[in-house]
C-alpha cells in the first residue's frame, strides 16, 4: 500500500510541476485572451516567424491548430464547440461547407491586398466571385518518376503508366477521386463525371493497371520516392516539391492532356468570432513579402502574383511547380459531386483495392 | 537450468534489440543534416536547436504529459475499483457481460470513438478543450486497467480475505491492507498500459479537442502532409532518452532500497 | 465485504460504462440504421451482408488478426517467463514497455527506412550475397511490425501472471522428478491461462480494425474492417455505413469474448469467495 501511495503521489507531483511549466510557457508567449485568432490549418503550412511577426505587429495572439484531412477538419466545424476563426479547407470542401452553410461571407471592404492575387486562380466554380475564400495555395496532380530508372519521354501521359514495362514500379496516392480521375481523363472522359459507367470503365481499367502498382499509399509516399522504393508515383505537386527538393533524380510531370488543379484557400467559418483579427490576418497575409516568405517555407505554389515576382528565379520559372497557362486552361478543378457520388467513387476504389489483395 | 538460462538471456537479447531497433533508428538520424529518414547526411546539433526554439511544439509536449500522467491515474483508480466491483459480482454471466461492456471501447477503432465522443460532448454542451480531451482519454484508458488487475484479483487467495474479516478488520481494512498490496502489479501495470494508450492516442483526441489544445499525435500526424521533419526525431530521441534516465533512476533506488533491507536483516542477525 | 461499501466503489466504474461505453453504442447502433438521406432502413446491414467486399473483407481482418494474435503469443511467452528468471525484473519489464511511449506514425517511418528497397535489411541481405528483396508491401512485413506493436500489451498480462506462481509450486514440481519442460507444460501453462486471456483480448481485438499499418507497412494490400471505417468516416462521410461494421465488430467481440471468457465450471470456485462476505 506504502508503495502505491508513493508511486501515485509521485504522478501528482509531476502534474502539478507540468502545469507550472505550461502556465510559463503560455504567460512567456503573451496572454490576453480577447485579442486572439483562432487558425484551424494543416500541419506546418505556415511559416511560425510569420505567426511571430503578426503577433508583434497587431498583439492579437494566434492560436494554431492542425488537422490532417479535410474531412475530418469539416466534422469538427459543422459540431461547433470550438470558435475557429480561419481555416484553410480544400477547393470541394469548400464548396460542400457552403451548402451546408458552415462559412461566413467576406467583407471585401476590409480586405486589402486581393489584387495581388492571379486573376486566373480567382472566381473558381467552387466560389464564384469568391464570396468566401482566399486562395493561399495551389497545385496539380501528376506523375513524378525517377530518372534513374525511367526516361523522361517513356512518361508524360497517363496512358503510359500502363506500359508493361513498369510492372510493380508504380506508387499511387491514396484517394479515390485522384486515382479514378486520371484514370477518367486517359479516356477523355470529365473528372467530375456522375456517370456510374464512366466511372465504372475507369475502374475497370485501373484493375488492368494493376500489375504495375506496387502500393497505394498516403503521406508517407513522399519518404518512399526519396528512398528510390518506387520508380513512378502519382501524387500531387506540394508533395511532389518536397520529393524533389531531396531527391535530384525525381522529376514532376503534369500530363498535357489533362489533370487536376486544386487549392487550399483560407474561409471564415461560422464558428468565427474575432472578426478584426480575422481581417487583420488576411490583409497581413495578402502582402506579397509576406505570403512570398510562406511559399519559401512551405514550398508549394502561391496563388498571390506580386509574391511570385519576389520569389527567386529558379523557383517562379520551374514550369513543374508554375505550369504555362495553356497546359492550367486544361485543369480541372474538383466540385462537389454530393454524398451518393462521392460514395460510388470510394466503393469502386476500394473494389480496385481489393482486386489487388 | 544453466544451459536453459543462457538460452534464454540470448532470446531476451534478441527480443530487446527488434524491441528498439527503430527506435535507435530514430534517433540516428535526429542528428542527421539532411531532411528526411533516408541516407545519413552529416552529423549536427541543428534539429535539437530548432527543436528548443519551437515554444509552441515544447508547450504541447508538456501538456501530452500532463494529460497522460493525469489520465492514466484518474483511469487506473477507476479501473481499479470496477475490477473490483466486476470480480465481486456473483454471477458468471454478469462477470461476462461487464467484462464485455468493459472491452467495447477497445473493439472499437479511434474514428467511431471520437466521433461518437464528440457528438455526445456536444449533445451535453462540454465544450471541447483540456477537460474534453480529459474525459475522453480516462474513457479509454479504463478497460485496459480493468483487464490488468481483474486476474490478479481473481488469482487471490480467498481464504486471505476471510482470515482478516475472522480477526476481525473492517471492509476498508482489507480493502487496505490485504487486496491491494496484493494487486498492486496489477495496477502499477494497467497505469502504465494506460499512459501507453493516452500517448498514443491521435483519433480521439483529434474529435474531442479544441480552443489551442493540442497533443503531440495530432500535431505529428497533421504534419505529415508537408513531410515530417527531423526535428521530431529530435524530440522522440529527448522523451525516450528522458524516459530511460526516470526507469533507470527508479532501478538504482529499488536496487539501493533492496541492499538495505538486505544489510538490516544482516544487522537484525548480527545483534541476535 | 457489505454491500454499500461495495457500490460505492463501483459507482465511477459504473457511471463510465453508462456515459461512455452504452451512450456511445447506443449512438453508434442508432446512426446504422440511417442511410446517406437521414431515412430510417436497415440497407446498411443488406448490403454489407451481400456484398462479397466485405464480406471478404471480414475473412481478411479475421485471418490477418488471428496471425497477428498467433506470433504475438509465441514470441511473449517465452519472453515473459525469461522475464521472470531475471534479477530486478520490474526494471526489464519497464524496459519493454519503454518502446510504446514514442508515436506510432514515427516508429511506422523509421519500419519504412528500414525495410525499403535500399533500406538496412536489403543492404544486410546484399552483403551477405543474397541480394535485395520486395520486403515493405508484403504480408510478412505487416504481420511483423503488427506483432511488434502488440508485443509489449502480450508480454506485460502474461509476465504478471507468471509472477504470481507461487514458487513451491515449481519446487514441488522438480521434487516429484518433473522435467523443466513438463513443468512449463503442466503446471506453468495452466497456472498462466488468465494472462495469456487477458494478452489475446488486448491484441486480438483490436488487430481486427488495423488500420494506419495496413497502409503505411501492407501499401493498401491489406485491407481490414478498420480501413473501410475509416475510410467510411473520415471519406465519403456515409456514417451509416460505418457505424454498420462497427456494430459488426461489437458483436465479434462479444462472441470472442463468450468463447475466451470463464465458463460455469469455474463457477463454483469463485462463488465460494464472493458469498463469504
Amino acid at each position: 500500500m506504502k508503495k502505491l501511495m508513493s508511486f501515485f503521489i509521485a504522478i501528482v507531483a509531476a502534474c502539478l510541476l507540468l502545469t507550472v511549466g505550461i502556465k510559463r510557457l503560455e504567460s512567456a508567449q503573451g496572454d490576453s485572451s480577447a485579442k486572439t485568432l483562432n487558425l484551424f490549418n494543416w500541419g506546418d503550412y505556415i511559416d511560425p516567424a510569420l505567426i511571430k511577426k503578426f503577433e508583434k505587429e497587431t498583439g492579437y495572439q494566434v492560436n494554431y491548430e492542425t488537422f490532417d484531412s479535410n474531412e475530418a477538419m469539416l466534422t469538427k466545424i459543422q459540431q461547433g464547440g470550438t470558435s475557429y476563426d480561419l481555416a484553410v479547407p480544400s477547393d470541394y470542401t469548400i464548396e460542400k461547407m457552403k451548402k451546408e452553410h458552415l462559412l461566413l461571407p467576406l467583407d471585401k471592404k476590409q480586405i486589402k491586398g486581393l489584387g495581388n492575387i492571379d486573376p486566373s486562380f480567382m472566381n473558381k466554380s467552387f466560389d464564384p466571385d469568391n464570396r468566401y475564400s482566399i486562395p493561399y495555395f495551389w497545385g496539380t496532380l501528376g506523375i513524378i518518376y525517377n530518372d534513374k530508372f525511367v526516361k523522361a519521354d517513356q512518361i508524360q501521359h497517363w496512358r503510359d503508366l500502363w506500359n508493361p514495362e513498369f510492372a510493380h514500379s508504380i506508387m499511387l496516392v491514396d484517394s479515390a477521386r485522384d486515382i479514378l480521375g486520371f484514370s477518367l481523363v486517359k479516356n477523355g472522359d470529365s473528372m467530375n463525371t456522375r456517370s456510374r459507367a464512366q466511372v465504372t470503365r475507369a475502374k475497370d481499367d485501373l484493375d488492368k493497371l494493376a500489375p504495375n502498382v506496387k502500393a497505394i499509399v498516403a503521406d508517407e509516399i513522399k519518404m518512399y520516392m526519396i528512398q528510390n522504393e518506387a520508380k513512378i508515383a502519382v501524387t500531387w505537386s506540394g508533395e511532389a516539391s518536397e520529393m524533389l527538393s531531396n531527391n535530384s533524380h525525381l522529376h514532376y510531370v503534369v500530363p498535357t492532356e489533362g489533370s487536376n488543379l486544386w487549392f487550399d484557400n483560407l474561409v471564415i467559418p461560422k464558428t468565427a468570432k474575432h472578426f478584426k483579427a480575422i481581417y487583420a490576418f488576411l490583409n497581413f497575409m495578402l502582402r506579397p513579402e509576406n505570403a512570398k516568405q510562406n511559399a519559401l517555407y512551405v514550398g508549394y505554389a502561391t496563388p498571390n502574383d506580386k509574391a511570385k515576382a519576389l520569389l527567386p528565379k529558379d523557383v517562379r520559372n520551374d514550369k513543374q511547380f508554375y505550369p504555362p497557362t495553356d497546359t492550367i486552361g486544361k485543369l480541372q478543378v474538383y466540385e462537389d459531386l454530393g454524398l451518393k457520388t462521392v460514395g460510388m467513387y470510394n466503393d469502386l476504389f476500394l473494389e480496385f483495392k481489393m482486386h489487388r489483395s | 537450468m544453466q544451459r536453459k538460462n543462457r538460452l534464454g538471456r540470448v532470446y531476451l537479447v534478441i527480443v530487446f534489440l527488434v524491441l528498439y531497433l527503430p527506435i535507435l533508428y530514430l534517433i540516428y538520424f535526429s542528428f542527421s543534416s539532411g531532411s528526411t529518414m533516408n541516407t545519413f547526411k552529416n552529423f549536427t546539433w541543428a534539429n535539437y536547436r530548432t527543436l528548443f526554439a519551437d515554444t509552441r511544439l515544447i508547450q504541447i509536449v508538456l501538456q501530452t504529459l500532463l494529460l497522460a500522467l493525469l489520465s492514466s491515474l484518474i483511469a487506473t483508480v477507476v479501473g481499479t475499483m470496477g475490477a473490483l466491483g466486476i470480480a465481486a459480482s456473483k454471477r458468471t454471466s454478469t462477470r461476462n457481460l461487464m467484462l464485455s461492456l468493459n472491452n467495447v471501447l477497445m473493439v472499437s477503432p479511434d474514428v467511431i470513438i471520437g466521433a461518437s465522443f464528440l457528438i455526445l460532448f456536444t449533445m451535453l454542451g462540454i465544450s471541447l478543450g483540456f477537460g474534453s480531451v480529459l474525459a475522453s482519454h480516462i474513457a479509454f484508458s479504463i478497460p485496459i486497467v480493468v483487464l490488468m488487475v481483474l486476474p490478479r484479483i481473481q488469482e487471490m487467495d480467498h481464504a486471505l480475505i476471510d482470515a482478516a474479516y475472522d480477526l476481525g478488520a473492517s471492509a476498508p481494512q482489507v480493502l487496505n491492507r490485504v487486496i491491494l498490496p496484493f494487486i498492486t502489479p496489477g495496477i502499477v501495470a494497467g497505469y502504465f498500459m494506460a499512459f501507453t494508450y493516452s500517448l498514443d492516442d491521435f483519433a480521439v483526441t483529434f474529435f474531442v479537442t479544441g480552443n489551442g489544445f493540442a497533443t503531440l499525435s495530432v500535431e505529428i500526424y497533421s504534419r505529415a502532409r508537408q513531410g515530417i521533419s527531423l526535428e521530431i526525431n529530435a524530440l522522440s530521441a529527448l522523451m525516450f532518452v528522458f524516459a530511460l534516465l526516470l526507469v533507470l533512476i527508479y532501478f538504482f533506488i529499488q536496487v539501493h532500497q533492496s541492499n538495505r533491507t538486505k544489510r538490516n536483516k544482516q544487522k537484525a542477525r548480527n545483534a541476535a | 465485504m457489505n454491500t454499500t461499501a461495495k457500490r460505492i466503489y463501483y459507482i465511477p466504474y459504473m457511471l463510465w460504462i453508462l456515459l461512455f461505453v452504452i451512450a456511445p453504442v447506443a449512438l453508434i447502433v442508432y446512426q446504422s440504421f440511417f442511410n446517406l438521406d437521414h431515412q430510417a432502413t436497415i440497407q446498411n446491414y443488406v448490403t454489407y451482408l451481400t456484398s462479397s467486399t466485405y464480406l471478404r473483407m471480414t475473412l481478411n481482418s479475421f485471418w490477418y488478426a488471428f496471425l497477428i494474435t498467433l506470433f504475438t503469443v509465441l514470441i511473449s511467452y517465452p519472453a515473459a517467463l525469461f522475464l521472470n528468471q531475471l534479477k530486478h525484473k520490474d526494471f526489464w519489464l519497464l524496459l519493454i514497455i519503454l518502446p510504446t511511449w514514442i508515436n506510432l506514425l514515427l516508429k511506422a517511418y523509421a519500419f519504412i527506412g528500414i525495410f525499403a528497397q535500399n533500406g538496412s535489411v536489403n543492404q544486410f541481405l546484399g552483403f551477405i550475397g543474397i541480394g535485395p528483396k520486395q520486403i515493405l508491401f508484403t504480408d510478412f512485413s505487416f504481420i511483423f511490425v503488427a506483432t511488434y506493436i502488440e508485443i509489449p500489451f502480450m508480454i506485460l498480462p502474461i509476465y504478471n501472471a507468471i509472477a504470481e506462481i507461487d514458487p513451491a509450486l515449481l519446487t514441488a514440481s522438480r521434487d516429484l522428478g518433473a522435467t523443466n519442460w513438463q513443468t512449463l507444460i503442466r503446471v506453468i501453462l495452466p497456472l498462466t491461462r488468465k494472462g495469456i486471456t487477458a494478452g489475446v483480448q488486448a491484441v486480438f481485438i483490436p488487430s481486427l480494425s488495423l488500420f494506419m499499418l495496413t497502409r503505411l507497412i501492407g501499401g493498401n494490400r491489406v485491407i481490414t474492417l478498420g480501413t473501410a471505417i475509416e475510410e467510411h468516416f473520415l471519406t465519403t462521410m456515409n456514417w451509416g455505413m460505418g457505424s454498420t461494421i462497427g456494430v459488426v465488430l461489437i458483436i465479434m467481440m462479444f462472441i470472442s469474448m463468450a468463447l475466451t471468457g470463464e465458463h460455469k465450471r469455474k463457477r463454483k470456485e469463485i462463488d465460494t469467495g464472493a458469498t463469504k462476505e
